[in-house]
């Protein structure tokens, strides 16, 4: 079967280089086809390499707390760019402070995320959620 | 002695170059009107005559051709999103020596399809998507490319899963596949698209143009002008197995319609606080800025400049007048300085030309300021270790003052985003063989870097 295409990038003025490294081996090994556009990313770099790849799912990591910002309105313009349904996942330290995360999760799933993860998600949890939303036998 | 003879078939003049490659010299050089309308043989023996006027009769070894005539090799490409394989297909476009007519990105539209009928290009580039990405673009596109009323061959280098079926939606045209010129996200492989261009332009677009006629004096026309420019300087970079080259350079072609802008030069960043965005750029990039030229496409220079007071400034004549000079410049696009005022005026039209087309050619870089201090966001290539700088045209190649004028390609403080050289040598193309030697280049590398190595002077300028 052809292998699931994933999007992958720091949001933002984010400048966190280590952890995608990490990611972008991890779904590598997992299986899946990975374009990591590493860091400092913008809404429209995640959506024209969507496009181009016609990638299954965009996955943004934050780790500086602004990622609620840097976020807003990704998925009205996905959907603007005709990548109507894709699969959008959010993870990091997403927010600023000791937060509920719970809270969090709510916010970002009416931006129109359809995960996020809270800090200290290991890779496989993702990957676990990308297999089951994806449709990829485990 | 073993005289060879190099002939350039420019849209206004035919160019011919004569070298001893025993020697290692420059024999001569003349240049008159082409004749692509009656027949391009005229031209080319009305040069050979002022030519041999100046070198006696010479008995040629072997005869080679580049041309630009007719309108050039003009070329129109599809890609899917502008920044990314449309970028591509045009960087591809241009290294192999192509005008560009028009560069669409996303679903070609019934509308675009009559204006390529309406522009007649020569070859047409469709891509779009990375091997295993986006099909739906291409296809389209290649559908709409076969309701086109003209006849041009098709070269399709865009996602190889859609590649045959293109193929069959363009059935009845030429059409040729090639590797994808972004088989991975934000990598370019445009060679092979380039490889084909070529190899069309060869046994295609020089009949069509009624240019083969001149092929039973000549070995044959090897190339169009531009590929034999940028052949010139890759070989004056790198130099040859046995000796080397002059290193990293930018090179500027001012002409009359249009100025032409190379660098061979790798531009990534040089440190570990520059993060690099958007599409690679080629170790050997060509572009050419149509609005910007001598004489056709003046107002674009006095428009890129911001305005007649920059050129004012510059040239030292009051802004009313020298708006009157470039508008009657405009007009009569054959004309060259006759006094030093004239001079003036294309000294300062000359120097922002240079500005505008290395600026355009050149990357950028902005500062950002991240919780992890301050970094660089770069795009383009970054040329502020380029230490060569070469200039050819017949603004800069005719006038004392080259040096001061190509100075304004060079990197300016109060700019410090345009990532320019900082201090480069200029080397002038005086006797204008820099395309003969690109031809050359093809059969004695050795021959040519020698004789470029001679040839180009340094300009003793300093700031």
């Amino acid at each position: 079967m052809e292998k699931k295409k994933l999007v992958i990038g720091v949001i933002g003025a984010d400048v966190h280089a280590v952890g995608i490294q990490i990611l972008y081996h991890a779904f590598s090994d997992a299986g899946f086809d990975v374009t990591n556009l590493g860091v400092m990313v913008s809404q429209e770099e995640y959506i024209a390499a969507a496009i181009e790849t016609k990638a299954d799912a965009i996955v943004i990591s934050s780790l500086y707390g602004q990622g609620e910002l840097d976020c807003r309105g990704m998925r009205e313009k996905c959907d603007e760019a005709g990548l109507k349904g894709i699969l959008l996942y959010v993870g990091g330290n997403i927010v600023i402070g000791k937060q509920d995360f719970n809270e969090v999760e709510k916010r970002f799933k009416a931006m129109g995320f359809d995960r996020a993860f809270g800090p200290g998600t290991a890779p496989e949890t993702t990957i676990a959620a990308l297999k089951e939303d994806l449709g990829v036998e485990a | 002695m073993r005289p060879v003879l190099l002939i350039d078939f420019g849209s206004t003049y035919t160019k011919v170059t004569a070298v001893d490659t025993e020697s290692e010299t420059l024999l001569g050089t003349a240049a008159s009107f082409t004749t692509i309308q009656t027949d391009i043989n005229d031209g080319l023996n009305n040069a050979l005559a002022m030519l041999e006027e100046k070198t006696g009769k010479l008995d040629f070894a072997a005869r080679y051709a580049c041309s630009s005539a007719a309108g050039g090799l003009r070329m129109i490409a599809s890609g899917l999103v502008p920044e990314l394989t449309a970028e591509a297909a045009k960087q591809a476009a241009l290294g192999a020596g192509a005008k560009i007519a028009k560069i669409y990105s996303y679903d070609l539209t019934e509308d675009d399809v009559e204006e390529i009928d309406a522009l007649k290009p020569d070859i047409f580039l469709l891509v779009g998507g990375t091997d295993g990405g986006n099909t739906a673009t291409i296809l389209n596109n290649a559908k709409m490319v076969a309701t086109c009323k003209t006849d041009f061959p098709v070269v399709i280098a865009g996602n190889r899963s859609a590649a045959r079926q293109c193929q069959r939606y363009l059935e009845g045209r030429e059409t040729f596949v090639c590797e994808n010129v972004m088989p991975k996200f934000g990598q370019l492989n445009i060679e092979p698209a380039q490889s084909q261009i070529r190899e069309l332009f060869l046994r295609r677009i020089i009949q069509a143009k009624g240019l083969s006629r001149a092929s039973e004096l000549i070995s044959g026309i090897m190339m169009p002008t531009p590929s034999a420019m940028m052949r010139a300087m890759q070989l004056l970079a790198e130099g040859t197995g046995e000796e080397a080259g002059i290193g990293e350079l930018l090179a500027l072609d001012v002409g009359g319609a249009t100025t032409d802008v190379y660098s061979i030069a790798d531009g990534m960043p040089q440190d570990a606080q520059t993060v690099y965005k958007g599409l690679p750029e080629p170790y050997v990039k060509r572009t050419v800025e149509g609005d910007i030229g001598m004489r056709y496409s003046i107002h674009g220079i006095v428009e890129a400049a911001g305005g007649i007071d920059r050129i004012s400034r510059l040239s030292g004549i009051e802004a009313e007048k020298a708006q009157a000079m470039v508008d009657h410049l405009s007009e009569h696009t054959d004309e060259v300085p006759s006094n030093e005022e004239w001079e003036k005026l294309d000294f300062a039209l000359a120097a922002m030309a240079c500005e505008t087309a290395a600026r355009r050619h050149s990357g950028s870089t902005e500062e950002a300021y991240t919780m992890a201090g301050k970094v660089f966001v770069q795009t383009g290539k970054d040329l502020r270790p380029v230490r060569q700088i070469i200039v050819t045209g017949g603004s800069l190649i005719h006038t004392k003052r080259t040096g001061e004028i190509a100075s304004h390609a060079l990197f300016d403080p109060a700019e410090p985003m345009s990532l320019r050289p900082m201090k480069a040598q200029v080397l002038v193309d005086r006797s204008y063989i820099l395309a003969a030697m690109g031809l050359l280049a093809e059969y004695e590398p050795q021959v040519a870097l020698h004789i470029m190595k001679k040839e180009l002077i340094p300009d003793g300028y300093q700031e």
